[in-house]
């Protein structure tokens, strides 16, 4: 009885406990937060342990909230979650927007080279070579200063030692988990000198929420004392003499780094077709996912541009001037501004004055209202393009000039636009990978997360472009099948 | 008709409630109408009256003013002054602005009067039947199938009963065109105006739609006819307007007109055609 009581109450507290929500950017790679090479659907990583013990020290239940790199901060300041852990660096840059914990790491940058390469094995080794790192990191500021290197900065550290071995670089400087995950079980790259500058992890969160820090702190502080934030480390093989002496642990107890070696079995190039194939089979449902989500926003977004889109163009056709040109404004900004500046503007700038839309809809409120500038210049030029004599003759029946418009122009201007509809539709899906942004994993950012896992961008490339090109290949069909029923009565109704 | 001092320049005027004209007034009349594009006058002070069953046939060369008169008297064309009745529907216009408002003015004249365009103007997205149903269903909000039953007895009068489900593109000119008069004739209005209705057919064409004309002036319709089809103007008509330069030349019994005209301008202009 008093046991069945405990754990209701355990069960109770556990459901109870207020979620801990914490994001990362789960495309940002190995070791930090990634999906597991082995199965798509689990979300691995030594930050993903850290938070789950984190979370669990400071009675909370962990909720993962995937949010694209550059979105992390912003998502932040917006409320999206509590807590962002990403490898994020603790510089001044930083603390001047966001609060840190105490470091939860701490390591320095790495030089990784092609095999058969050396010399190359400090910064100042590295003058009159071309460089690759990350984008604003503290490596990428080591080897500004240095001066004299032709440097490139990628958003993706696959990309950088994909380049490295294909010979585009000579040298990848990266921070030292990076390297030890993705240069050194590459047979062709190798790491040259030793550790180089150092830099600190910490938990990042919103300013002045001095209770949440001090919790993650507290929990941190705990993690270290009793051991568990080493024994993650050493799962990863991450533990080194610097966190020893950091952390003030002495330990001598052994954990073999089980998370390496799946890392390192599960990224093995697969030289067998078969496996390959096996390995494509696994990401299917991961991109059916992708891909109904992309055909999801896709289409509601179409169903807005449509129905905004001609709103638009009956304002600037038939509207009086304020109305006219107030559509025509629209128009001219809307077409005017890209649509990724406006996909965050929505997402990111409008909480601040109290509209706050969840990412689906802020998706397809995005890429619907961008769109229907383009349907509306479509539908006016479609108006236009009806005979005048058609508006004559309505009006002489005694219709008034709405119902003309209803009846019988917008009914014949559908006719010429649809064509064109068809290429907006389709390009509509193909723009709906902006999106991924604002949190909403679709097919693009499903082809980032696989190749870059696997560094195939052949194989998963030509997957995720059939499933593109089967979600367009319907939309095709069915305004074929439309065009050919409206020109039934199409053709000239004109004498002459 | 006078216009009271302060009275707005554009005002209907309705015989209280009654759509028909008192006895003894014109079904349409017409007095010192005028009208210019760009400063370029096109009616010149055009006055005419219309009794109720004439078929009156407009003639006269290019850019005289004559189809610009028929489009005035629906109001496709904003007349800058002058004053009309149509049906017990009277307008004045004395150079005001033709705001938005005054539509409604169009609107309610426009329910008496048909009107037959050059170029058909059949709703290309609509069947035959459609075409003829869909003013009484939109405009009338007379039920479908009731406006199916007499579109599709206005199609047989005009001997297009079995075009009925066909699209106009795939009908001849001179099918479209009597299609175009059925259409006219379901909001059942009480004259019919024809813009050079033959001018796009061949002759034989042309004669199946004036057949149609010839049907419904014996049924007793008031029908304005703008035309070049000298034949049917002359055989037709009860009266011959000619028009040169914005203005009425001479008003004439079509026996008159084609033999004995006595203006000049008017023999010039028909020995061109006969």
């Amino acid at each position: 009885m008093g046991s069945a009581l405990a754990f209701l109450l355990l069960f109770l507290g556990h459901a109870l406990a207020t979620p801990l929500r914490w994001a990362s950017d789960s495309q940002s790679g190995a070791p930090f937060v990634f999906h597991d090479p082995a199965d798509q659907a689990k979300l691995t990583g030594f930050e993903t342990d850290l938070m789950q013990v984190l979370a669990r020290k400071m009675g909370r239940t962990p909720v993962f909230v995937q949010n694209d790199w550059d979105g992390l901060i912003p998502g932040l300041q917006r409320g999206l979650y509590d807590v962002v852990i990403d490898g994020i660096e603790i510089t001044p840059e930083h603390r001047a927007v966001v609060a840190f914990s105490t470091p939860y790491y701490r390591t320095a940058e790495r030089i990784a080279v092609r095999r058969g390469t050396d010399g190359l094995d400090t910064v100042e080794a590295l003058r009159g070579h071309v460089v690759g790192t990350l984008k604003d990191t503290t490596s990428q500021r080591l080897l500004e200063k240095a001066g004299g290197i032709t440097l490139r900065s990628y958003e993706d550290e696959t990309n950088a030692y994909s380049d490295l071995a294909n010979g585009r670089l000579d040298a990848v400087m990266l921070d030292a988990p990076i390297a030890q995950y993705y240069a050194v079980p590459d047979d062709r790259l190798k790491l040259a000198g030793g550790p180089i500058g150092s830099l600190s992890y910490g938990i990042a969160m919103k300013q002045g929420d001095a209770a949440l820090l001090s919790a993650v702190d507290a929990g941190l502080e705990s993690m270290r004392r009793d051991g568990s934030l080493r024994r993650i480390l050493q799962d990863w093989a991450m533990w080194t003499p610097e966190m020893a002496s950091y952390l003030d642990d002495q330990s001598t107890e052994q954990v073999p780094p089980k998370a390496w070696d799946h890392w390192v079995a599960s990224t093995r190039p697969t030289a067998s077709l078969q496996a390959r194939l096996a390995r494509y089979a696994g990401f299917l449902p991961l991109i059916g996912r992708a891909a109904l989500m992309t055909l999801a926003v896709s289409a509601c977004a179409m169903v807005l541009a449509v129905a905004w889109g001609l709103a638009l163009a009956l304002a600037r056709r038939y509207g009086r001037w304020p109305l006219r040109g107030a559509a025509t404004l629209y128009i001219e900004i809307v077409r005017g501004t890209p649509l990724l500046i406006q996909i965050l503007f929505i997402f990111y700038g409008l909480p601040s004055i109290g509209v706050r839309l969840d990412p689906f809809l802020a998706g397809v409120v995005a890429l619907g209202l961008n769109y229907a500038a383009y349907e509306a210049e479509n539908y006016r030029a479609g108006l236009q393009s009806v005979p005048h004599g058609q508006m004559e003759a309505a009006l002489a029946l005694n219709m008034t000039p709405a119902q003309a418009v209803r009846h019988v122009m917008v009914p014949q201007a559908f006719r010429f636009v649809v064509p064109v509809m068809t290429n907006d539709f389709i390009s509509l899906l193909k723009d709906s990978s902006l999106v991924s942004v604002i949190t909403l994993t679709e097919l693009t950012q499903a082809y980032i997360r696989l190749s870059t896992t696997y560094y195939d961008y052949l194989g998963t490339g030509l997957l995720i472009g059939g499933a593109y090109l089967l979600l367009g290949l319907p939309f095709v069909r069915l305004a074929r099948i439309a065009e050919r029923r409206l020109s039934r009565s199409v053709r000239a109704t004109q004498p002459r | 008709m006078t216009v009271a001092p302060g009275r707005p320049p554009n005002q209907v005027v309705c015989d209280s409630g009654a759509e028909t004209p008192a006895s003894g007034e014109p079904l349409v009349m017409v007095r010192d109408l005028r009208k210019s594009f760009d400063g370029q006058v096109v009616l010149d002070g055009i006055s005419l009256s219309v009794e109720t069953g004439d078929l009156i046939s407009i003639i006269g060369p290019s850019g005289c003013g004559k189809s610009t008169l028929l489009r005035c008297l629906n109001l496709l064309e904003v007349p800058d002054s002058g004053e009309m009745r149509l049906v017990g529907h009277g307008i004045v216009r004395d150079g005001g602005r033709w705001r938005r408002s005054d539509e409604r003015l169009a609107h309610a004249l426009r329910t008496e009067v048909g009107m037959v365009f050059q170029s058909f103007n059949l709703f290309g997205h609509r069947t035959v039947l459609e075409n003829v149903m869909l003013a009484p269903v939109v405009a009338r909000r007379t039920g479908r199938a009731v406006a199916a039953k007499e579109a599709m007895a206005l199609l047989e009068k005009v001997g297009l009963a079995q075009m009925a489900s066909r699209y106009p593109a795939t009908l001849s000119g001179g099918q479209q065109q009597r299609a175009a008069i059925a259409r006219a004739l379901a909001m059942a209005p009480r004259v019919m105006l024809y813009d050079e209705p033959t001018s796009a057919l061949d002759p034989e064409l042309a004669e199946e739609v004036l057949g149609v004309m010839r049907q419904l002036d014996d049924e007793g319709m008031t029908q304005l006819v703008v035309t070049h089809e000298m034949r049917f103007a002359r055989a037709a008509s009860d009266r011959v307007i000619f028009m040169d330069s914005g203005r009425i030349v001479e008003e004439l019994p079509p026996e008159t007109m084609f033999t004995i005209p006595s203006d000049p301008r008017t023999r010039q202009f028909l020995r061109n055609y006969l």
